[in-house]
């Protein structure tokens, strides 16, 4: 479990990125932090491996303040996934996905065993292992940077856009890789994007940030879109624009699921 | 044309070529003290560029330093500090440490500045430590521009070496000093080309290892990217007759 307690964070610039934030996030569940660029949804996700520090306010990990754990100790038992993955590229993937277990002490035989392990759990052909990172797909070095999130057998995984930078057909395989894996595995996952469709694909928790961290809506995907907190919420997920509006048409003796437009979305079945 | 191969025959003259005196001698003087001046620059400028680059403090000093050190004229120091330390190698080897610092010192940080930031943000949100980040990451990556920088460092004391006869510090520049004021061409000219070869290869060689330290995961898809840039235009421009169709 991770709670957010009363959390501010200011930069040094003056800009107040996040203001008198609480919220808890359920273990071995999915969270999603969702909202426009410049409401704070990353600063919340690095806040949690200390990537950066708060200004006031806490954060605790099953009980513990982060505060008084030491940054590198804490953010190699917390897996990392960011946009473009943010490989090494000067190391093979093998070495790339086995890099933590290595900064733990793991020998390094041992490390690229697992390691090999990982590229089948998160859908790599083993032939990668000794590629380097520029040698693959925009696809394939995601996976990479997922399989090297998982490699220390991490509680936590924090995704930050993960999914940004690939095309809609190489995500859409990401993402349902990612529900199978969350689910196989167990992890807290902790997943930031802009993308509302995508938080409510992949959320158990969905977190609509306006600006500043203020939270607009915490709910399952089915409560926010059943009782849009308010004005902002209700276009944030598109229920003013009629894309969340369904109704039944019955075309020869078929329900057929339309949107407010009356444009065809699917069928209903019996 | 007849001098230049009077100075090749001067070159290939037994007399003129062992012994303490003759230009193998000195030509050992030239590299001695070419390597002694970049190795002495190399470890003050290297753990220098690499706190600039790691840490983005004192960049602007640095970057004015090296621009700065670079407008040194040589000989005006080497004549200073010769009136300072008296004739001998040590003003000539001070002067060109002198020389050798600014390349260096941008080669170092500029290798590390020229790394993606996402990839050392990454580096650190996977749990290395700074000096981890440092040695694992920045290090490797950052070695071509270092070595670039070290191969001009090179380049350029080489050439300048010469000077170091002024202040009685031998190596090559005897000959082309002893050559003018004897008005013995030859002999000047033979050393002048033996400076000019020496720098070739050791461009060369430069060359060559700059290319090898090149992390391969960082050119292991180059190749393709410069074959679809360059050749297609090229094709295209050749042809305007069909523009339009």
């Amino acid at each position: 479990m991770i709670e957010f307690r009363s959390v501010t964070k200011q930069f040094p610039d003056g800009t107040v990125a996040v203001e008198g934030f609480d919220l808890v996030i359920p273990p071995r569940k999915t969270t999603v932090l969702v909202g426009s660029s410049g409401c704070g949804k990353t600063t919340l996700l690095r806040m949690i491996n200390r990537m950066i520090d708060p200004t006031s306010g806490s954060i605790l990990i099953d009980g513990e303040d982060t505060a008084s754990l030491a940054p590198v100790k804490l953010r190699r038992r917390i897996g990392y996934v960011m946009q473009n993955s943010g490989l090494l590229p000067h190391r093979k993937v093998i070495d790339n996905v086995a890099t933590v277990p290595v900064l733990n002490g793991v020998p390094k035989k041992k490390a690229r065993a697992h390691a090999l392990e990982l590229l089948d759990t998160v859908g790599l052909d083993r032939s990668l292992a000794g590629k380097y990172p520029r040698q693959l797909s925009g696809g394939q070095q995601q996976r990479v940077g997922v399989a090297r999130g998982l490699a220390a057998d991490p509680n936590i995984l924090l995704m930050d856009e993960p999914f940004g930078a690939v095309d809609p057909i190489v995500r859409a395989e990401l993402q349902q890789e990612t529900i199978r894996l969350q689910a196989g595995l167990g992890k807290t996952v902790v997943f930031v994007t802009h993308d509302i469709d995508e938080a409510f694909l992949l959320g158990h928790q969905v977190v609509i940030l306006q600006k500043g961290g203020h939270i607009a809506q915490v709910g399952t995907p089915a409560e926010i879109l059943a009782r849009p907190a308010d004005d902002f919420v209700a276009s944030f997920v598109g229920a003013d624009k009629g894309k969340r509006k369904l109704r039944i048409e019955r075309v020869d003796g078929t329900d057929v699921v339309v949107d407010e437009n009356g444009t065809p979305t699917g069928v209903l079945q019996p | 044309m007849n001098l230049f191969f009077d100075g090749i025959a001067w070159i290939l003259d037994s007399a003129n070529q062992g012994g303490p005196g003759g230009w193998i001698a000195r030509l050992g003087e030239q590299l001695a003290y070419t390597f002694g001046a970049v190795a002495i620059a190399a470890v003050i400028a290297v753990p220098l560029g690499y706190l600039v680059g790691h840490t983005g403090r004192g960049r602007d000093l640095a970057v004015s330093l090296s621009g700065g050190f670079r407008a040194l004229p040589s000989l005006g120091l080497l004549i200073l500090l010769g009136l300072g330390l008296g004739i001998g190698f040590r003003a000539p080897l001070l002067t060109f440490v002198i020389l050798a610092i600014p390349p260096i010192l941008a080669g170092a940080y500029a290798g590390f500045e020229a790394i993606d930031r996402k990839t050392i943000d990454a580096a650190r949100a996977l749990g290395m430590t700074e000096l981890q980040i440092v040695g694992r990451v920045e290090v490797p990556l950052g070695l071509p521009l270092l070595i670039g920088g070290i191969r001009s460092g090179v380049l350029q004391v080489v050439a300048t070496a010469t000077l170091a006869a002024y202040v009685s510090g031998g190596a090559l520049g005897v000959f082309i000093f002893e050559g003018f004021s004897t008005r013995n061409y030859a002999e000047a000219l033979g050393a002048s080309i033996l400076v000019t070869v020496l720098a070739l290869v050791l461009e060369g060689i430069f060359a060559l290892i700059q290319r090898l330290v090149v992390p391969r995961g960082v050119v292991a898809k180059e190749p393709t990217e410069i074959r679809t840039r360059s050749s297609r235009p090229v094709a295209v421009a050749g042809l305007p007759a069909q523009e339009g169709k």
